[in-house]
Order: C-alpha cells, then sequence, then structure tokens
C-alpha cells in the first residue's frame, strides 16, 4: 500500500511539474526568438519608436503600448465603480432569494468566449457608436466598453470574497457605535477590504490588457498614436494575433518580442496583484 | 473531463462505502486522518490507483490507434499557404478526393509566406501563395492555377462610382481626406486595409501604391470577409479584397471607367490582377503531379471561374 502511494505521489509530482515547465519552455522561446530583434534594432527603438512598417524594417511599438493603456485604463474607469457597486450590493444589500440567481449569473459572464463579446460588440456598439458620436465606430471606446464587462466577474469575485473575509466584529462594532448600514459599507469594510478589490482589480486590468481576440474584431487596429476614445488603435496583443499569420524573418521576431514586452506587463501586474493579497492575510 | 473522473471513483463505491468514508463515526479516524488514509480509506486508494492505471492505458491506446490511424492515410499530400487561395483549394481538393477515393488532399491556411517556407523545408508538398515570388524564391517551381483580380470596395449607397488609379493612391496616402474633395458627402473618409504581410496587400501595394506607403490611420482587418464587413457597415469606408468575394453588400469601383469583370480582365484593361501560384520544390511527381493536373483541367478551372476566379485557359474566360 505505502509503495503505491508513493507512486501515486510521484505521478502527481511529475504532473504538476510538467505543467511548470511548459511555463518555463514558453518563457524560454519567447525570450529566444524575440530577443535577437532587440539588440538588433536596440530597445529604445523597439519601445519608444513611433512608427510600425514591417517591410521597411520599422518595429516601433509605442503607439501600441500607449493604446493597450488608453484600452485598459477605459475598461477600468468603467468597470471599477459598475464592478464596485455589484460587489456591494451582492455582498451587503441582496435579499439571499435574488442573491440565487443574481451570482451564477455574474459568473456566467466570465464564461462567455471572448469572441462572442467581440461579435456582439462589432454587431450592436459599433453601429451605435459610428451613428451617434461618428468616426470610424470601431474605436477604443468600444473596445473599453466590452472590455469593462469582461472583467466585471474578476473584479466582482475576487472583492467579494475579501469583503466575506472580514472579521464579523467589523461590522457589530461600527453598526453598535451607531453608525448606519450605508456609513458600516462605506467607512469601514470597504476601507478594511482595501488590498483585496485593489489586487481584484489589478487582477482585471491583466485580464484587460491581455485580451486579443475581442480587440482585434472591435478595435479597427490602425498603428497609430491614439489622440481621442474615438479613434482606431491597435494593442500589443492584437499586434500580434493579427500579424502572425504571414510574418516571417524579422518581422516575426518583432511579433516575438512585442510578446517580451507583454510578458514583462502581466508579471509586473500579477506580482503587484499577488503582494497585495498576500499582506491582507497576514 | 474531472467530472468524469470523480464519477468513476464514485460510483463503484455506492452510498454506503461513501458515508462510511466521509461522516466518519470514530473519533480517532479524524484524529489520524492527516497522515495516511485510515483503514476503512483502503478501497478508496484501491479505486483511485485503479483508476488511474485504467485511465493510462485507455489514454495510451488511444495515442496507439492514433499513430496508426495516421500512416495508414500518409499517403495524402498536404498543400498549404495563402488564405486567399485557401477556399479554393478546398473547393478543388474536394473535388479531386470526390474522383479518386484514394487520396486524401490536407488543405492548410497560414499565408503565402508560410506556406513557401513549408514547401522548402518539406513540410508541405503543394505551397500556395497569392504573390508573385521574391528573388530569393525563384528556384522553386511555380504554376499559376488562376488569376485573381483585386476590386476596391465601396458602401452601396456611396454615390461614387469611379475612380482613376493616382486618386486612389492620394485617398490610401492619407492625402485626400474626406469625401466631399471627390465630389461627395463632406464625411471623411475611412480607409480599410489588411494587414502587414498579406499576399492582398502585397498585391495592392504594388499595383496602386507604388513607392508610396498605406496611411497609418487606415484600419486594419485580417482577411478579405473582415474587410468586406466593415466597408459593407460604413457608408464612408472604401477597401480592397478579392473581386470573387464582391457580393451584394459591397459595391466594386471602377477604375479610369474600366469595369472589374471577367472581359476587362481577360483583355488587360484591367490591371489590378494577381496570379495565384502553386508552388512546389522541383517538378512535382506521383499524387503532387496528378492533383496538378487536375487543377488545371478544363473542369476544375470552369469550377474557379464560377467561383469568380480568373481562369488560366484563355478559352474559358471567353465563355
Amino acid at each position: 500500500m505505502q509503495f503505491k502511494e508513493k507512486i501515486i505521489e510521484k505521478t502527481f509530482l511529475l504532473i504538476a511539474l510538467s505543467s511548470i515547465s511548459i511555463l518555463a519552455l514558453i518563457t524560454f522561446f519567447i525570450f529566444e526568438e524575440g530577443f535577437p530583434l532587440i539588440l538588433k534594432i536596440g530597445l529604445k527603438a523597439f519601445l519608444l519608436g513611433e512608427k510600425w512598417i514591417p517591410s521597411k524594417g520599422l518595429f516601433g511599438i509605442f503607439p501600441m503600448i500607449m493604446s493597450s493603456f488608453w484600452v485598459t485604463f477605459g475598461a477600468l474607469l468603467l468597470g471599477i465603480p459598475l464592478g464596485l457597486a455589484c460587489t456591494i450590493f451582492l455582498s451587503e444589500l441582496i435579499p439571499p432569494s435574488v442573491g440565487i440567481l443574481l451570482r451564477p449569473a455574474m459568473q456566467l459572464l466570465a464564461a462567455i468566449p471572448s469572441v462572442i463579446y467581440g461579435f456582439w460588440g462589432l454587431i450592436v456598439l459599433i453601429p451605435l457608436i459610428q451613428n451617434y458620436l461618428g468616426g470610424p465606430g470601431l474605436s477604443i471606446l468600444a473596445g473599453s466598453l466590452v472590455l469593462s464587462f469582461m472583467i466585471l466577474p474578476t473584479i466582482i469575485t475576487i472583492s467579494e470574497d475579501s469583503l466575506k473575509a472580514l472579521p464579523p466584529s467589523y461590522k457589530a462594532g461600527a453598526l453598535a457605535l451607531g453608525a448606519t448600514h450605508w456609513q458600516t459599507i462605506w467607512r469601514v469594510l470597504i476601507p478594511a477590504a482595501k488590498s483585496g478589490i485593489v489586487a481584484s482589480i489589478i487582477l482585471g486590468m491583466g485580464r484587460a490588457i491581455g485580451e486579443t481576440m475581442a480587440m482585434i474584431m472591435i478595435l479597427g487596429n490602425a498603428v497609430k498614436m491614439p489622440t481621442s476614445f474615438l479613434d482606431s488603435a491597435r494593442t500589443l496583443t492584437t499586434n500580434i494575433g493579427i500579424e502572425m499569420g504571414y510574418a516571417s524573418g524579422d518581422h516575426r521576431q518583432a511579433l516575438f518580442a512585442t510578446g517580451i514586452v507583454l510578458f514583462f506587463i502581466i508579471m509586473a501586474l500579477n506580482t503587484l496583484a499577488i503582494f497585495l493579497s498576500r499582506r491582507r492575510a497576514h | 473531463m474531472d467530472k468524469n473522473i470523480s464519477t468513476k471513483f464514485q460510483t463503484p463505491n455506492s452510498k454506503q462505502m461513501s458515508r462510511h468514508e466521509f461522516n466518519p463515526p470514530h473519533p480517532p479516524l479524524v484524529k489520524g486522518g492527516g497522515g495516511g488514509f485510515g483503514h476503512s480509506n483502503f478501497g478508496f486508494g484501491i479505486c483511485l490507483g485503479f483508476g488511474i492505471w485504467r485511465l493510462g492505458f485507455l489514454s495510451l491506446l488511444l495515442v496507439i490507434s492514433m499513430t496508426v490511424g495516421c500512416q495508414r492515410t500518409k499517403a495524402g499530400i498536404t498543400v498549404a499557404g495563402s488564405t486567399s487561395v485557401e477556399p479554393f483549394a478546398e473547393l478543388l481538393a474536394e473535388e479531386y478526393m470526390s474522383r479518386h477515393s484514394e487520396s486524401h488532399i490536407y488543405v492548410q491556411g497560414g499565408g503565402s509566406t508560410a506556406g513557401i517556407e513549408a514547401v522548402i523545408s518539406h513540410a508541405a508538398n503543394i505551397g500556395m501563395s497569392s504573390r508573385t515570388l521574391m528573388e530569393t524564391e525563384k528556384n522553386l517551381y511555380a504554376v499559376t492555377i488562376a488569376k485573381d483580380a483585386i476590386a476596391i470596395i465601396l458602401h452601396p449607397k456611396n454615390p461614387i462610382q469611379d475612380f482613376l488609379l493616382d486618386q486612389i493612391r492620394e485617398v490610401w496616402a492619407g492625402k485626400i481626406k474626406s469625401w466631399k474633395e471627390l465630389g461627395g458627402a463632406p464625411h471623411p473618409i475611412v480607409l480599410v486595409t489588411r494587414e502587414e504581410g498579406s499576399g492582398t496587400r502585397e498585391a495592392f501595394q504594388r499595383f496602386v501604391m507604388g513607392k508610396e506607403d498605406i496611411s497609418l490611420e487606415a484600419l486594419v482587418q485580417d482577411s478579405n470577409g473582415a474587410v468586406r464587413q466593415v466597408v459593407a457597415s460604413n457608408p464612408n469606408a472604401i477597401g480592397y479584397i478579392s473581386l470573387g468575394l464582391v457580393n451584394d453588400n459591397v459595391k466594386a469601383l471602377k477604375i479610369s471607367g474600366v469595369e472589374p469583370n471577367m472581359t476587362n480582365i481577360d483583355n488587360g484593361r484591367y490591371t489590378l490582377v494577381r496570379p495565384f501560384l502553386f508552388v512546389f520544390n522541383e517538378e512535382p511527381v506521383g499524387e503532387a503531379k496528378s492533383f496538378l493536373e487536375f487543377v488545371l483541367s478544363p473542369l476544375a478551372q470552369k469550377l474557379l471561374l464560377k467561383e469568380g476566379l480568373v481562369p488560366v485557359l484563355p478559352k474559358l474566360a471567353q465563355e
């Protein structure tokens, strides 16, 4: 029996290790493919160059870095208030009978494939923006709107968990001191769960920066510095997604190098999120 | 998958077993639970072990049967490359396979460049290309299987019918920004282009733009269909796609008075025409040769004509 246990244990260890080794392999290949190009054209020309014309050997991704941040910023601008309001409602104000229906519905939002979000944005949002606000319709505004819906489940689930993890004495104490329910939520519970809520927002931000398929469909993918929310834009991820099919040589390496930049951004965000949620636990 | 496994574990144990385990009547069992499994968990461990071995065995069988399956169909040939040629190649492959039931033709996309690289590295037998070969690729054996025209498309509501080639160039270079300058409504022109590396874009660049760059303001879509979709939904948009893919939702523009149709392509008056190539490492033999012969046969060429391409057999084009 003992022997069999050992075998099972080791098998699982092996399986767990193989999943991590895949991560290591991916990292290795992204760097192996992309790094030579960064060395060749220089880090500054790559990161801060404003022109991306692969056929002429110009590989500047600054407009895409900016677009990524514009789109993400827009998504957070809409997603944070919506997500926080939803969290407060779900954890504090909701009648239990409604919660049974609403919570799974909210989680279902996370299960919808991103291509469906993209398609919906293309068919519903874009004509609206085109008709009422002008411009090509395929725009940062449309992308931010769709992304804000996509990051809602992340924000809501994690910040609701952190609200629930608070000691019940916080709420009881505040109410006993004569605070109203709303004062308790806003002045006691939210500040106490702050680090968890911030972590949820950062994870949502990670998801927003990484989203590709929906963004290819609704951003319009023009390679230029964004100047307004009605402009078309290309993010780091969509740059890879849209051009990889035909890329070869330096062009292909430049796409991998774009991946390296993305890798560092996502790493930084996730580390920050882990750091913040750890601090809450202690 | 997860669900399957867990039910597999639990069903043979049936009810009394799991009740025995998870609601242990004896407190000591709970205490000792940290280290190893208690006595009553013995059966569960066995079951878990068997489950895994059985699963492993099954997957091994699956892998073996798949490899065997692959070896049996090894006789087929692979055609890879341009996404512009791909739908037509698929059609031809289906036609060919319905006549030669013993052969298999696998058609894959990936792009002109990827297709040519696949042929050079022997990953594919035939490469599809929607662009002419570059200097470094001239040693390959290429056969034109059909010609495709590129149409400049507009929204059907756009009143403009006719463009000079120079006007098109200035529009795409971003020098003409409003439809007003071309006699239309005072709306900004929305350019829709293909992504860098696309065969269609390369052809458009060569035929229309010359040394000029396509404006960076242009929207970029990654397929003919996506370009058509954007143009069809925006009255101010202009794009370019394969003539064969123009439908009622968009309008193909005349260039200097010449309408893009078979007659004008054939007599050379409509000049935005590019070749669709099949690329080989050397003169094809065997299955690849017989497929190429089929593609060049009047029957297959007629099929391509029906799909909106320009056949390479001159007689057919005049029909």
